[in-house]
């Protein structure tokens, strides 16, 4: 009696909604076995983080501001990975962009008030897309594998980020951090906790959604991923293409750094390096590169740490959040391949060993 | 019953040998028996179960029911190992060797019973002589890479050799090979008949069966149709039978050779390779005109898919010039040369002709997506797109069981008429079609070649590569031999001969043939 | 202080420093060798640190804490081995995954395996042993090159295990077999070599010695324990892999590089002299050094064809039952 997995004469649809539930649930399993090791109660520690992530409707408004990063560091690395350009440099884009915007807001004073806000969104989005579009173009040209580059280049920038708030651009009172910026080119409130930068979130879902889904391009980019050498024969440039969808996805992983220094830091600090990025990865796979299911799968991410805040007045490890996140990737790792094959039992045949 | 037979000769015997794959009944009651010192040309069309009925025989896979005897006793095949140790090698289409190891490596890997650090001196010794006494010409510290097709396949011949095989079973062994190099490996496996040796060997050629076998044995659909001695088969129309179940064409229907002008034209292209050494295209110059199907034979790996590929922008050009429908195309981008009114059926179909994931809707519309025909302002109207499929799918026969169907689970027929479809719906006056017949079955086959001829009579210029001259010969108008990268010569195709061409193949300059 | 001293001092703490990235290097270069990309290794090393460390603190057996950060090593590793071997998932994400995981779990775990007296937090605590250098008298007073025998037993462990591994790889039988494995899968399948079972058997070897790496670095080169303490090391371990050719014998070169590099640091501090260029920049000119002949080697890789070639098979899911 052996166990087998053979190849489906189509792709199962049941499993495809399936999988991700279902080892979301087992993930949870596993967190409990983690925190039962270690002599933590795994309900009363679940409790306190789903308490912490929505028991009130502050804590509710503190979950949505923080989805909002990354929800659009989710979709930045959707993009890329769509083309399997595996862009693992969302946190160093990201950077970028506080980078950029507060450059405008400490140096440009030659703006009038009420433009420093838009310039340095602006500022900050195009230092993320040139951050993304160094490794798309060192792809490009060179082949150089993106992986290790866009890797390199997050703490290329975050160290030159420590520089800038250390260093150079520190502002006179205090150990570290540049000047707040000015309260009028702050990005609003609308909600308790909530900004505007939730509009920008969302209606760049749905221009995702429509580009990848309805446009050639999105067509082009499909085929390039799923196939980059028969998209290259039916005419589609697999180098410009490249460069395009990193410059557009550093540029959105800018704009998460952008939104959420102009909205809840006001300023480049220590803890820039927020992880968002790295979550974004989770995010983008886990919602299937899907712009509509990386909402769903962004507050959940956002639920976990802003849960995991909550754990330490409780005296429980904070660290938990991060474990969980890691957790819940690896069981619909497992599960994807249930998609494709099926489980079958061998009896009596025996198939030559592997 | 361990012991079956009583004749001393028989080597191997397989009995009602039944396999199933998801959805195939790939062998259906099989039975084949193997004399001592007797080459079995094992026949059949692709699919027909050839391969897999010598993949258990040397352990690959398991029957589903029936049993295998060897020199007399009954064997359990469960590995490659097993099947080494009853004496039975196998040499597939394609070769099992690590390319960035050498020789020797290769010849042992693997082997259980080495020390820790195998002794190399000793190994090479023995790799020397065995290749001495078989005319081998196998040299042990040479790197697998640097070496050309035929070599290796004397090195896996050489492998199997050093293990101690004695019944070596080799798939399609001459698909990589000219004719003489052919002849020679006949050579070789002759000197080892002569030692006792026995061999089987997997082809779809008839040629090759009447020239080189003792026996022939017939499959098709999974089932064993015949097998009898070579010399008592009459006439080569009775073997294809015999593979197909019913009269295969011969030859096909054409038009009258009316070319009109030149649609292509190769000016001295030269393609170097990265690295140095010899060029991949020397000095290639040929023209094609309207209304003309003109061929490139060759062994497969003398620059045949790189001249494709050259043409259709995928392949940087060193010097030359290429013009298309009388435009300076050279070095230009896939995209420009598309635009220019040139369909290309590439080699590798699953590589470069599909997006396996992708429906075959979409796959349909992939030379047109551009256009006004299937998008308005960059978006990509669906409801166009469903109606141009559902055209296509009914006009070329596909059978899918819808258009939303990815790809990838499409036969490999099906897969080549999307392509066919696609390419030849949008074709501007220049087809290339590179090997377009690979590992098709006959009526697949048939339905391809009608298409490119019916392309030719509508006045488009057909490039046509191809491995079997017997296609060629039965296709094109002009025929064009490359050999390392050259063209030897370009000759009418009614006035062409086999022999002359398998001269040409074989790097024999024109003036000697 | 001269320059001689100064480059010895220099030596002295690339050889510490280097000594944890060689060991995750080695594991590594034998993981991708047979076709396995590991991105967990951050993770795996973070959790080899918190694992040795832990068992150090609590048990003062210090050879027991380095069997133990194998042994996690291994574990994360296997996890990353059955999903990629087994369940065929991209390599990519699963090495991520396990970085994450390792990462959040080591966090965790160093809040809770600690003293009572510190709120179960290993954070600042000390242990009382620790690999600390051993001098060999005589040679270790030659100037320069007496700073490689003025280090600790895990340092000296490797003189012996760097060659080695060269010569298992290219001079034994095994090696043919892991070299094989990752060049071309379907072959080693055919000569009749269970190509998960070799994939599975080294990337569990990669993560032994990752957690090993991780564990040079809590018990003997800080030593202590502090979140994130590898500071992305396990990434460049990657680049390593990459810049020694997937050959166990060029590890040695590339680490002395960047381990050189990024003791600069710190050696000038000591010595006492100023800082012209900013500590920042220094920090993090390693990764841009790594960006820099990354791109290089790319280039020369196409120029001459195969001369660094990577593992064909690497990151490339292998099933023998696809048709």
């Amino acid at each position: 009696m052996r166990l087998g997995l053979e190849k489906r004469d189509f792709r199962s649809k049941r499993m495809t909604v399936l999988v991700p539930i279902i080892s979301l649930l087992i993930s949870f399993l596993l967190g409990a076995i983690v925190l039962g090791i270690s002599n933590a109660n795994p309900l009363q520690t679940y409790g306190a983080m789903l308490k912490g992530a929505f028991g009130s409707q502050t804590k509710i408004q503190y979950t949505i501001a923080k989805a909002i990063p990354l929800l659009l560091c989710g979709l930045a690395v959707g993009i890329a990975f769509r083309l399997k350009f595996w862009n693992i440099g969302a946190e160093g884009q990201y950077v970028a962009g506080v980078i950029g915007i507060t450059w405008v807001m400490q140096f440009w004073t030659f703006l009038p008030e009420m433009l420093l806000l838009p310039v340095g969104m602006l500022v900050g989005v195009l230092c993320g897309a040139f951050w993304g579009g160094i490794p798309g173009a060192l792809k490009a040209q060179w082949s150089v594998d993106e992986t290790l580059s866009t890797l390199m280049m997050n703490y290329i920038i975050i160290g030159y980020a420590e520089y800038l708030y250390i260093n150079a651009w520190k502002a006179p009172r205090g150990n570290m951090g540049t000047v707040l910026y000015p309260n009028s080119a702050w990005l609003p409130r609308i909600w308790g906790r909530v900004h505007s930068g939730v509009y920008f979130a969302l209606i760049l879902v749905v221009i995702l959604w429509f580009v990848l889904y309805k446009t050639r391009w999105g067509f082009e980019l499909n085929m390039i991923g799923k196939n980059r050498r028969a998209a290259q024969c039916q005419g589609v440039s697999i180098k410009r293409n490249i460069i395009l969808a990193m410059i557009v996805s550093g540029g959105i992983a800018g704009l998460a750094g952008v939104i959420d220094s102009a909205a809840v830091t006001h300023q480049l600090t220590k803890g820039v390096n927020s992880g968002y990025g790295f979550t974004g990865i989770i995010i983008a796979w886990m919602s299937g590169l899907n712009p509509f299911v990386s909402i769903v799968v962004a507050l959940i991410m956002a639920a976990l740490e802003t849960g995991s805040d909550a754990l330490q007045l409780m005296k429980l490890p904070a660290a938990m959040g991060e474990v969980m996140q890691g957790l819940i990737l690896i069981p619909l790792l497992a599960g994807s391949i249930f998609t494709e094959y099926k489980l079958v039992v061998h009896t009596n045949h025996k198939e030559a060993t592997v | 019953m361990s012991e079956m037979n009583t004749d001393e000769t028989l080597v191997v015997r397989m009995v009602n040998i039944t396999k199933h794959f998801p959805g195939v009944l790939a062998n259906d009651s099989v039975n084949l028996d193997l004399h001592r010192g007797e080459v079995l040309a094992l026949l059949g069309e692709n699919g027909a179960g050839k391969s897999t009925l010598m993949n258990m025989l040397v352990g690959l896979y398991r029957p589903d029911s029936g049993e295998i005897y060897v020199k007399g006793k009954l064997a359990e095949i469960n590995s490659p190992q097993d099947s080494m140790a009853l004496g039975i090698g196998m040499i597939h289409q394609e070769f099992m060797l690590v390319g960035n190891m050498t020789v020797a490596e290769n010849i042992i890997l693997g082997m259980k019973d080495l020390p820790f650090v195998p002794p190399m001196a000793e190994i090479k010794a023995k790799i020397t002589e065995l290749s001495k006494r078989y005319g081998l010409q196998v040299y042990p510290d040479k790197v697998i890479q640097d070496l050309s097709v035929g070599e290796q396949q004397r090195v896996e011949i050489l492998k199997l050799l050093y293990r101690g095989a004695d019944i070596l079973i080799l798939d399609e062994p001459t698909a990589v090979l000219t004719p003489g190099e052919a002849r020679d490996l006949n050579e070789i496996l002759k000197k080892m008949l002569a030692e006792g040796k026995s061999a089987i060997f997997i082809t779809h050629k008839m040629d090759e069966v009447m020239e080189f076998s003792h026996t022939v044995q017939v499959l098709r659909r999974g089932k064993s149709v015949s097998s009898c001695p070579t010399n008592t088969i009459k006439r080569v129309q009775d073997l294809a039978n015999m593979m197909v179940g019913r009269d295969i064409l011969f030859s096909l229907d054409r038009g009258p050779y009316k070319p009109t002008d030149v649609k292509v034209e190769a000016k001295n292209l030269t393609v170097l390779p990265i690295g140095g050494g010899k060029p991949v295209l020397d000095n290639v110059s040929f023209s094609i005109r309207g209304g003309e199907i003109f061929g490139i034979a060759g062994v497969a790996g003398n620059g045949q898919q790189q001249l494709t590929e050259a043409l259709t922008g995928l392949l940087h050009v060193d010097s030359g010039n290429i013009l298309l429908n009388g435009k300076d195309m050279t070095n230009k981008t896939p995209l420009q040369v598309i635009k220019t009114g040139v369909s290309h059926i590439p080699a590798d179909r699953g590589r470069m002709g599909v997006v396996g994931d992708m429906s075959v809707g979409d796959n349909l519309s992939m030379k047109k997506y551009r256009t006004d025909e299937l998008s308005s302002h960059s978006v990509i109207k669906r409801n166009w797109v469903r109606k141009f499929a559902d055209h296509l799918i009914e006009a070329f026969t596909i059978k899918t069981p819808s258009q939303d169907t990815s790809v990838k689970f499409l036969s490999g027929g099906n897969i080549q008429k999307t392509i066919l479809a696609r390419e030849i719906d949008s074709c501007g006056g220049i087809l290339i079609a590179v090997y377009p017949s690979r590992g098709l079955d006959v009526g697949a086959t048939e339905s391809v070649r009608q298409n490119l001829i019916k392309q030719r009579d509508k006045g488009n210029a057909v490039l046509l590569v191809s491995e079997e001259l017997e296609e060629l010969l039965m296709v094109a108008d002009k025929i064009a031999v490359m050999f390392e990268g050259r063209i030897m010569d370009i000759v009418d195709a009614d006035k062409a001969s086999t022999e002359k061409l398998g001269m040409l193949m074989a790097g024999v300059e024109r003036e000697e043939v | 202080m001269n320059l001689l001293d100064f480059i010895t001092k220099l030596l002295a703490a690339t050889l510490a420093m280097g000594t944890s990235l060689t060991y995750a290097t080695l594991g590594e270069v034998y993981t991708e060798k047979t076709g396995i990309l590991n991105l967990g290794m951050e993770g795996t090393m973070l959790m080899g640190a918190l694992a040795g460390f832990a068992t150090a603190f609590n048990t003062g057996n210090l050879f027991l804490a380095l069997l133990v950060s194998m042994l996690v090593g291994a574990l994360l590793s296997l996890i990353h081995a059955f999903l990629c071997i087994t369940m065929r998932a991209n390599q990519v994400v699963a090495g991520l995954s396990i970085t994450m995981f390792g990462t959040g779990l080591a966090n965790f775990l160093g809040q809770r395996l600690g003293p009572a007296s510190n709120n179960f937090n290993l954070t600042g605590m000390n242990i009382t042993n620790k690999f600390s250098n051993i001098a060999i008298p005589g040679l270790s007073e030659i100037p320069v090159i007496g700073a490689l025998f003025d280090v600790s037993l895990l340092t000296y462990a490797l003189y012996f295990i760097l060659p080695f591994s060269w010569f298992f790889m290219y001079k034994t039988k095994h090696g043919m077999v892991v070299r094989a494995v990752g060049e071309n899968p379907r072959t080693a399948a055919a000569m009749g070599i269970s190509v998960s079972k070799i994939r599975y058997l080294y990337t569990l070897i990669g993560g032994m010695f990752a957690g090993l790496g991780g564990a040079c670095l809590s018990l003997s080169f800080i030593p202590s324990w502090n979140e994130g303490m590898t500071g992305g090391k396990g990434w460049i371990v990657i680049a390593l892999v990459i810049f020694s050719t997937w050959n166990p014998g060029r590890v040695v070169i590339g680490t002395l590089v960047f381990g050189g590099i990024t003791s600069l640091q710190f050696s000038l501090q000591a010595a006492g002299l100023k800082m012209v260029i900013p500590s920042q920049f220094l920090g993090f000119s390693p990764y841009l050094i790594t960006l820099v002949v990354l791109t290089a080697m790319t280039i020369i890789n196409q120029k001459k064809k195969g001369s660094f070639a990577s593992p064909s098979a690497l990151s490339v899911p292998f099933a023998i039952d696809d048709k």
